[in-house]
């Protein structure tokens, strides 16, 4: 990787396994990334693919039902290792999350500010009127109006956009190193999504955070990302900065999905859907996860499952096909 | 605050007005009159009665003074059976022993149903969560008039631990009985409301997000889950309430504490109309306030609904 | 995506959504979908095979009854502690009571009585109610919030007391019983009922049906109501144990039916009352059955809901 930064997290050989009635379910296989200081990397899937529950397992968020294997590094910390008490040392503090849907993701019977200033007098042993002042000085930054009158309020209130900056600001708070955020714009209308991924923006730059963007929405990642991940069947297939992956993909998947995508900017005769249906992760085909669905699919595919290989500095995928996809669409 | 107090009463009230009226016809549509389990009396005697009854007015007179002095004065009258006692009397005797047992029952049903229902919630398939759920189930089937005989089986005719019965100034000895008796259908039931609805809650986004706060177990479970859980409890209290009293009757019946329920039962086969109506009467409003309490306290627990 | 929610739910012993998921088989209507989620449903199978053995037992017990519910057996009385114990040789087979009657036969009618009042009562609130809260919930506005008021204050009232004096006034009789059991069995019924209605009634079929021209209660009856059926059918199977529950509380308090009738609730008042004689039987036999019949009922209407509605859990 050419990034001169150093890694704030560096995940390894992530699992993530549910127990279910009689069959255990991989929603994670072998997750294996980097992530560099004040860095954005986008996290990009379709449901099923395993991005969320991959840093919900980073958090100790699984459901009950769920394990996790591996390593997730930060700051010299093995947060996989670490008890639920240790645990809780590290998060909310060093790394926070967003999560998809702010209607349902604050408490409704408690105030905006004790929801707030409690990360405060938790982690970083404000009293609770320092980090009323402290909540007060964020909700400003994260543009909410009137914030004084608003940390009063409660999450009802509030509207869908308020409450998601209220969620940012609370994540930001204690100034992470890094910050997941799971779909944050999924739930809000266009024009507040376009407000959102500013804020974002702006305040990566000021805090200096490194972000990690789940989602399935690939304006939001042309928008914010240096880099992406594009996952499938639990697994990455393809990563890379963000321009190299939407002007030559080279996972067949990656190609589905900016075919997929409409742009505003240029003219599309058609979208193209993938064609089949996602991966059941109970009975995944042998080789290739995503072979089923591809259009390049050889005989190769089938039987061996190809692994994630460096092909060019700082870009990996998980494929046999040899050359780029982009003007090969029609042969093949 | 005040408004949906005032709200409340609007409907409360009413309510009460209803029961005085419907319990008060039903009183005066009764066929026989009420000293028909006399010695032939002479008519002259019976006229006197009625006049010192008030039975001798228009009905709608009778029913506008009862009423009136119900409401105003706290006064029943005079118990239609016993002679030298009024309604006031009987409650005034039977109200303090049914109070006490039940508002140790009230009490032991919400603590002890909420703590168990918490517990299991958070040990979800643990020993104490099979015995919330065990408990619900068979307490389902065990109402209190199982459960007094079964009670008094045990731990009376076996065990020879507790009397089966009698007051006796309200030692503790006699109350654990009637507690028990009483409590037990409403403490399951508060355990699985409590445990279930505890579980969504717990399974919630805000519950997420207070854990990915980093904030500790306890934090989490007492103020991020604890008060939007016990909403359902809350609206279930009024319910218990209501049942609480009821049940009542079969306690006080069954242990013979003295309580106001048996004198109800004994009005009741006794024809006593004036006692039956008084108790009826002071039990509905009882219950009418509870209901109150129950929905301010809701109001209060739950920032969504506007005071 | 594997959420949160559907991995909790899978850990549940209810139907497993992976099933559900499953693609539909040709033509299966929500009842057979239904009867196939009951069908797997272990308790609520148990149940029903208790419950109708318990109903054959009502039918055919009499036919095997040697003594009849009132009928002194003179040789027992006085010692019933030794000579009225359960017992073959003497016709007994559940003992006697305290007066030397035969328990046998007056448990098959207490749990006839029983049985009756929770059927009688189930259905007088299935009628009245369903009537009641449709029309409540379709018409809605005024006519709506004067009904449920109504309803609200009725409920706000410890009924039971009514209900005493009720029986006390007008005699105790099975009629009076079954007027004052439905009088208050049908106020849950039309809640519920009314909540569905008010659901329902802005759905497509049944806007169709009023630009079709039919008449408002046409719409609640042909239209509305029958898709209510699956949950007035829960509510009423969970009501018949909470009509024999009431029945059996005032029962129990001697003010239900007249001697030498009887019920479960005044068969269990008088055990409790002799138990302490060691006349034990004449408390476990009422009291099992007793048990038995709201176990079942319980675990039926428990097992109807989840396959009528298995989302709502």
């Amino acid at each position: 990787m050419s990034h001169p930064k150093s890694d704030v997290l560096v995940v390894d050989n992530l699992d993530v396994i549910f127990a279910l009635h009689e069959a255990e379910v991989r929603a994670v296989n072998d997750l294996s990334f980097r992530l560099s200081e004040g860095e954005t990397l986008a996290v990009v899937g379709e449901s099923g693919s395993g991005k969320s529950q991959a840093f919900l397992a980073i958090m100790g968020l699984l459901a009950k039902n769920g394990r996790a294997t591996g390593k997730a590094v930060l700051g010299g910390v093995d947060l996989l290792s670490l008890s639920t008490a240790g645990l809780n040392q590290h998060r909310g503090k060093d790394i926070a999350m967003i999560f998809q849907d702010p209607m349902t993701s604050l408490n409704p019977a408690l105030r905006i500010r004790s929801q707030l200033s409690e990360v405060l007098v938790r982690h970083r042993g404000f009293t609770p009127e320092a980090a009323f002042k402290e909540v007060i000085a964020m909700l400003e930054r994260v543009g909410i109006p009137e914030a004084a009158r608003r940390a009063n309020a409660y999450p009802h209130e509030l509207s869908g956009g308020m409450r998601q900056r209220v969620m940012i600001a609370m994540a930001l708070l204690c100034r992470p190193r890094v910050l997941i955020a799971d779909e944050p714009t999924t739930a809000l209308d266009v024009t507040v999504q376009a407000q959102m991924l500013d804020l974002f923006k702006s305040l990566s730059t000021d805090f200096g955070t490194a972000m990690l963007l789940i989602t399935h929405d690939l304006g939001v990642v042309a928008g914010v990302a240096d880099r992406m991940m594009v996952m499938y069947a639990g697994r990455a297939v393809e990563t890379g900065p963000v321009d190299d992956l939407f002007y030559d993909p080279r996972h067949p998947y990656t190609l589905g999905l900016l075919t997929s995508t409409p742009h505003i900017d240029k003219r599309q005769s058609r979208l193209t859907p993938i064609t089949g249906a996602p991966p059941n992760l109970e009975h995944l085909p042998d080789g290739c996860a995503f072979g089923p669905r591809c259009a390049f699919r050889f005989d190769r595919c089938s039987l061996d499952r190809p692994p994630l290989g460096e092909f060019a500095p700082g870009r990996r995928k998980a494929c046999f096909y040899p050359k780029p996809l982009i003007g090969e669409e029609d042969a093949a | 605050m005040i408004a949906f107090i005032l709200k409340r009463l609007a409907v409360a009230i009413p309510t009460l007005l209803v029961l005085i009226v419907i319990s008060f016809i039903l009183m005066k549509v009764a066929p026989g009159n009420p000293f028909a389990g006399e010695k032939t009396v002479p008519k002259a005697v019976l006229d006197n009665i009625f006049a010192r009854y008030g039975l001798d007015k228009p009905e709608w007179q009778q029913l506008l003074e009862y009423i009136y002095n119900v409401v105003f004065h706290f006064d029943f009258g005079p118990s239609f059976k016993y002679r030298d006692r009024t309604v006031n009397d009987i409650i005034a005797q039977g109200f303090p022993v049914t109070f006490t047992y039940g508002a140790w029952a009230f009490l032991f049903a919400t603590v002890i149903g909420v703590s168990l229902g918490v517990a299991a919630a958070l040990r979800q398939n643990g020993w104490i969560d099979h015995l919330a759920v065990g408990l619900s189930i068979g307490a389902q089937v065990v109402p209190n008039f199982v459960m007094a005989p079964v009670l008094v089986l045990v731990f009376t005719l076996w065990l020879r631990w507790l009397p089966g019965g009698g007051w006796d100034g309200g030692h503790w000895s006699n109350i654990v009985l009637p507690v028990i008796a009483l409590a037990t259908s409403y403490l399951a039931s508060i355990t699985r409301i409590m445990r279930s609805s505890m579980l969504e809650v717990l399974g919630s986004n805000y519950i997420r997000t207070a854990r990915a706060k980093g904030l500790p177990g306890w934090q989490v479970v007492f103020r991020h889950a604890l008060r939007p859980a016990m909403l359902p409890v809350v609206s279930y209290l009024g319910p218990v309430f209501v049942g609480m009293v009821t049940g009542s009757v079969v306690i006080d019946l069954y242990f013979s504490t003295g309580g106001i329920g048996q004198a109800f039962v004994n009005s009741a086969l006794n024809r006593d109309y004036s006692t039956i109506l008084g108790i009826t009467i002071l039990l509905g409003a009882l219950t009418i306030a509870a209901n109150l309490v129950v929905d301010v306290l809701y109001a209060w627990i739950d920032p969504k609904i506007k005071l | 995506m594997l959420t949160d929610r559907r991995i909790g739910n899978l850990a549940h012993p209810a139907p497993a959504p992976i099933e559900e998921a499953s693609a539909p088989e040709k033509g299966r209507s929500l009842w057979m979908d239904a009867a196939r989620r009951f069908r797997r449903n272990r308790a609520a199978l148990v149940s029903l095979a208790m419950l109708i053995l318990i109903v054959l037992f009502t039918f055919v017990g009499p036919l095997l009854a040697r003594w009849d519910i009132e009928t002194i057996d003179w040789t027992v009385v006085g010692s019933v502690l030794t000579k009225g114990m359960p017992s073959f040789e003497t016709g007994h087979y559940f003992g006697t009571d305290e007066v030397g009657r035969d328990l046998y036969s007056r448990v098959i009618q207490g749990t006839q009585v029983s049985l009756t009042v929770g059927i009688v009562g189930s259905v007088i609130a299935v009628i009245v109610g369903t009537f009641y809260g449709a029309v409540a919930g379709y018409f809605g506005g005024r006519l709506d919030s004067v009904m449920m008021r109504f309803v609200d204050i009725l409920y706000s009232i410890p009924y039971m007391f009514i209900l005493i004096l009720l029986l006390i006034i007008f005699g105790r009789s099975f009629i009076m019983l079954f007027v004052g059991i439905g009088l208050i069995s049908w106020l849950g019924m039309a809640r519920v009922v009314r909540g569905q209605t008010m659901a329902l009634k802005n759905r497509e079929f049944v806007e169709a049906a009023i630009a079709g021209g039919a008449k408002p209660l046409t719409v609640v009856f042909r239209h509305i109501v029958p898709n209510l059926l699956g949950v007035v059918a829960v509510y009423a199977t969970l009501l018949i144990p909470e009509m024999i529950l009431l029945e059996s509380f005032i029962s129990f308090l001697g003010l239900g039916v007249q001697e030498p009738n009887t019920s479960l609730g005044a068969l269990i008042s008088e055990g409790a009352q002799t138990m302490q004689y060691g006349t034990i039987w004449q408390l476990a036999f009422p009291l099992i059955f007793f048990v038995l019949l709201l176990f079942s009922f319980f675990f039926v209407g428990d097992g109807l809901r989840d396959a009528l509605d298995p989302k709502d859990r």
